[in-house]
């Protein structure tokens, strides 16, 4: 088996600065999950489809199974637990409970995420574009009627 | 797009007693679960780390059939990082099979962690590695040197029936269980009617629910007291133990489960024991905790999939009028390599079998056998699904070869509202429910007044138009007695929930539960029924997150599964409150020096009813009893910490005529679809859907709605594109999200949700589980399917749940190569 190359790097998450040195091959979701403990992205799939893991790096979404951490040196990454400032929710993830647009909760970071990089630049979405921009994010609990019903309104 | 029924608002004003009291229950409070799941601070399995854990990876079968000549792990073992592997030859030394549900000849089945000797299907693991990192492990796997005899490999469950190919030598058949179930007179039914409709095939196609969140585990093992930590996903963990305790020939207080939150299950999840149980050995044998999760793929190829079932010689008995008299037919169930807790499948059907019609005499010859393919578990729906898939297929199949009116058929079959509690031909005891009523709102919500405008509009496109109904019932609290009816020596009957209350020190009202949520609420309705009945606000009530068996708040079938939460779990929740607050009256009797019938509970406090001002904080209370108790009356026998198992009233069923109450509630759902099909290409898109949902009083409305939707949506999968093909050398062809295309949220109709409630009778709140019927949606779009493909000439018969694209081209194609399996008999 050959040596793994290793390789050390820096990325700024949620406004902190992390360095580490890792595999050539460490994916970047294995990376924040398993490197650096930030546990609120997640995995559904390793093929891209599913959305859990996604996060915004230089404020572009990304699904972070797709991305290896190398790529990502010298990198601002957003995720799930950058959202919330002090433990105050934003409108969106507020609206999210509100109404009722999570079950399990298992994708609703990922969603949160593409909800979040859907209404930085489209601050009025209409449902279609809604649904556009969730269709990479799969959710097995709630046929994504509040999800869709949430960002609606979190936009209004 | 999303409509929702505006009926009228239940009051906010409950009168107890004479006096108006506000409720919780009934409201849709914020759930509690919500704060910390929408700022990624929920706990999953997965996000659980132990310093110097292992990774496990499994070494799976390429074969879907061979005989394991020699497995050789030295090469992975010299792989640095790697800690360890196990093999089938360790398993099989260090662990008894595990318990088998069947009679013989599925009694016999030898089933363990790993393989041993055979490989059965795709997947079947064969071994496991251990390593310092996830991708190490994945690279060690590699290294492990598996030789294989392939074997001759059987996938149909018709043809694993003939025994040419056999998996289990032990059991020396495919057959893992038949039986005959045979109530009222189907001969006598059949001579009475004018019609007799003959279904030669139809079959209900593999697939699953596929959670999110992958299968998996964080093992511990305590080389002190010999005990596991399992950090897991199992979402039934009582039964789990039950399995995983004999065969680690422990006792069962060995193994404690915990969970915090789980990324859906939907039944999936139920049959974890054999990975968990090589985790166990690998922690155990490494002294390290070890870590699994499970890949996608694995998932799909090797955890569990939905029953498959096929469907031979449908006969239904009809009067002129369009009344059907029962039915009879030959079940084939497909329960793929191994049976585990499958061989309840051969019975749960039972709870609804004649599904949501009158029908008295019904014949059901079934059979559930083994084929090379993932073995299955309980998914969704649960067995009844696919019966009920039958019903509504009947009834569609025959109104159409009768030239009847689907909707007037059911309404003339349906199970009256004035005949609740209405008893079926098997002894089971419907509660409650207005099956016309949900289909009249159905109809309403989908425009059934304009249906024959939207259908010539949409001929004028070129499509073909239909409408169909799925009618469905979720039978929720098992009566586990049925497992007798399959196998008299098991000693399973009745069910039970747990949960605990207390008031602690500093006045902190705390609840633990037994049961496992995936997503359904259970802290939010759980707090709504303890605030109403202490008085207090949900938000005093501090539900623990999760399950853990060392909360002592758990018994034999705690979990969540089987649509029951609403009822054994909050009937426990009631119990144990109801308990926690005659303690805490008669500690402020006490106090008061008065009669404990003199206290009332209520805004937080225990008082005098006749003197308000005289009253003790909850607080108080709590650190009196807890910290400050010199001087109470020595008799006062209190601990202000109760436990309460709730126990539904079951009875054991009369097994010589498999006859019995099998389960407490049947919630309802009435979906209505229409859909227009592009008949150059099969292509069809669903115009408009409505779901109808009665499940008794709604606790928490927003969550049952989120549960109808969630459902709504499985089953729409599972209709048009959800499907677990193989290829014929038994390699599953959808063994990732790429293939295996589940719902979007571009691909999902828009939904018209409307509801009734009919109180059951039979429950603490008048509550029903309601979590699985959504097969309707499945029902409803195989009955749109087979109407619009009927409105040119001569219609193929919808045969199969699954119904892609390609397949309704087929349809379309050769209308007549189905056609051939209906026959009408009239007299």
């Amino acid at each position: 088996m050959d040596v793994v190359a290793r390789k050390t790097i820096t990325v700024e998450i949620n406004g902190e600065s992390y360095e580490r040195e890792v595999d050539a091959r460490r994916l970047l979701i294995h990376f924040i999950r398993d490197d650096l403990d930030l546990t609120g992205s997640h995995i559904g799939c390793d093929t891209g489809n599913c959305g859990a893991c996604s996060v915004l790096v230089d404020g572009t979404l990304v699904k972070s199974c797709m991305m290896l951490a190398i790529q990502a040196d010298g990198a601002k990454i957003e995720t799930v637990e950058g959202l919330a400032q002090e433990g105050e929710l934003t409108p969106l993830q507020q609206s999210f409970s509100d109404h009722h647009a999570l079950q399990c909760g298992y994708c609703t970071p990922g969603m949160l995420m593409s909800a979040a990089a859907l209404l930085r630049t489209n601050k009025q979405p209409s449902e279609l574009e809604i649904r556009k921009a969730i269709q990479g994010n799969i959710c097995r609990c709630t046929g994504y009627v509040n999800i869709v019903e949430a960002i609606k309104a979190a936009a209004e | 797009m999303t409509e929702t029924t505006v009926t009228p608002e239940r009051a906010l004003v409950v009168e107890e007693g004479g006096e108006p009291q506000r409720g919780f229950i009934g409201q849709n409070v914020p759930r509690k679960e919500d704060k910390r799941l929408v700022q990624g601070e929920g706990v999953f399995f997965d996000d659980i780390k132990r310093h110097e854990m292992g990774f496990v990876h499994f070494v799976r079968s390429p074969y879907a059939h061979a005989r394991i000549k020699s497995v050789d792990v030295s090469k992975a073992l010299e792989l640095d990082g790697v800690y360890g592997t196990l093999t089938g030859d360790e398993v099989a030394i260090l662990t008894d099979p595990f318990f088998e549900l069947s009679t013989p000849p599925g009694a016999n089945i030898k089933d363990y962690a790993l393989a041993v000797g055979k490989v059965r299907h795709v997947g079947d693991p064969v071994a496991a590695v251990v390593a310092r990192t996830r991708e190490l492990a994945r690279d060690a796997s590699e290294l492990v040197e598996v030789e294989y005899e392939p074997l001759a490999i059987v996938l149909d469950g018709e043809e694993a029936l003939k025994d040419d190919v056999v998996l289990h030598d032990d059991a020396g058949s495919n057959t893992v269980w038949s039986g005959l179930f045979d109530w009222g007179d189907f001969d006598a039914a059949l001579a009475e009617a004018d019609h007799v409709v003959r279904i030669e095939r139809l079959h209900f196609d593999r697939f699953s629910s596929t959670p999110l969140e992958c299968s998996g585990c964080l093992v511990e093992y305590n080389r002190g007291t010999g005990q596991w930590t399992i950090h897991g996903n199992h979402q039934m963990p009582g039964v789990g133990a039950i399995w995983m305790a004999p065969a680690l020939r422990v006792g069962i207080d060995k193994l404690r489960f915990v969970s915090q939150d789980i990324g859906g299950g939907f039944g999936n999840k139920i049959t974890l024991h054999p990975q968990f149980t090589a985790c166990c050995l690998l922690a155990r044998k490494l002294n390290r905790p070890v870590q699994w999760t499970e890949w996608r793929t694995d998932q799909h190829t090797a955890n569990t999939h939905g029953n498959e079932r096929t469907f031979l010689d449908v006969t239904v008995p009809v009067k002129a009028d369009g009344t059907m008299l029962g039915f009879s037919v030959r079940a084939i169930d497909d329960c793929g390599a191994f049976p585990r807790y499958e061989p309840l499948g051969c019975i749960i059907w039972a709870q609804v079998t004649p599904g949501c019609y009158r029908w008295r005499n019904v014949r059901v010859d079934f059979t559930q056998v083994c084929t090379n393919k993932s073995p299955v578990a309980p998914n969704r729906g649960y067995s009844r699904m696919q019966h009920l898939w039958l019903t509504e297929r009947i009834v569609d199949i025959v109104s159409s070869e009768l030239g009847l009116d689907p909707i007037e058929v059911r309404k003339k079959n349906y199970v009256k509202h004035e005949e609740f509690p209405y008893e079926t031909p098997n002894g089971c005891i419907y509660d409650s429910g207005d099956y016309a009523r949900c289909l009249d709102i159905a109809l309403e919500l989908i425009g059934y007044d304009s249906i024959d405008e939207k259908r010539r509009d949409a001929e004028s496109r070129g499509k073909l138009f239909g409408i169909g109904i799925g009618s469905t019932l979720d039978s929720g609290t098992n009566n586990f007695g049925q497992s007798m009816i399959l196998n008299p020596e098991l000693q399973f009957s009745g069910n039970n929930e747990v949960a605990t209350a207390k008031l602690d020190i500093f006045g902190e009202i705390v609840v633990t539960l037994g049961t496992v949520p995936q997503g359904q609420g259970h802290e939010t309705t759980t707090a709504q029924v303890v605030a109403d009945l202490l008085g207090c606000t949900p938000d005093d009530v501090n539900v623990r997150a999760g399950h853990d068996s060392y909360w002592n708040s758990h018994a034999g079938f705690s979990g969540t599964y089987a649509s029951q939460f609403a009822v054994t779990g909050l009937g426990a929740v009631k119990g144990a409150t109801e308990k926690l607050a005659g303690e805490m009256k008669q500690l402020a009797a006490a106090v008061f020096g008065c009669s404990p019938d003199d206290i009332e509970l209520a805004e937080g406090q225990a008082r005098i009813k006749e003197n308000p001002e005289a009253a003790l904080p909850f607080m108080a209370l709590g650190a009196i009893l807890n910290a400050n108790n010199a001087g109470l009356p020595p008799e006062l026998d209190i601990t202000l910490n109760v436990r309460y198992v709730y126990r539904p009233p079951f009875e054991k069923p009369d097994l010589e005529r498999k006859y019995g109450n099998l389960t407490l509630t049947y919630a309802t759902q009435i979906h209505a679809c229409a859909l227009e099909i592009d008949p150059e290409t099969g292509e069809y898109e669903i115009v408009d859907y409505a779901a109808v949902d009665d499940c008794g009083n709604r606790i928490h409305p927003q969550i049952v709605e989120g549960q109808v939707h969630g459902a709504t949506a499985q089953a729409l999968g599972a209709a048009t594109h959800e499907i677990f093909a193989y290829d014929e050398e038994g390699n599953l062809l959808t063994p990732n999200f790429y293939d295996y295309h589940v719902p979007h949220a571009l691909d999902m109709p828009p939904l018209k949700n409307g509801f009734i409630e009919s109180a059951s009778p039979f429950t603490p709140f008048g509550a029903k589980g309601m979590g699985e019927g959504g097969g309707a949606g499945i029902h409803a779009v195989c009955a749109a399917l087979q109407n619009a493909l009927g409105r040119r000439g001569v219609g193929p018969i919808v045969w199969r749940s699954c119904n892609p694209y390609h397949r309704v081209w087929e349809l379309l194609q050769s209308p007549e190569e189905t056609r051939k399996l209906v026959s009408v008999e009239s007299r």
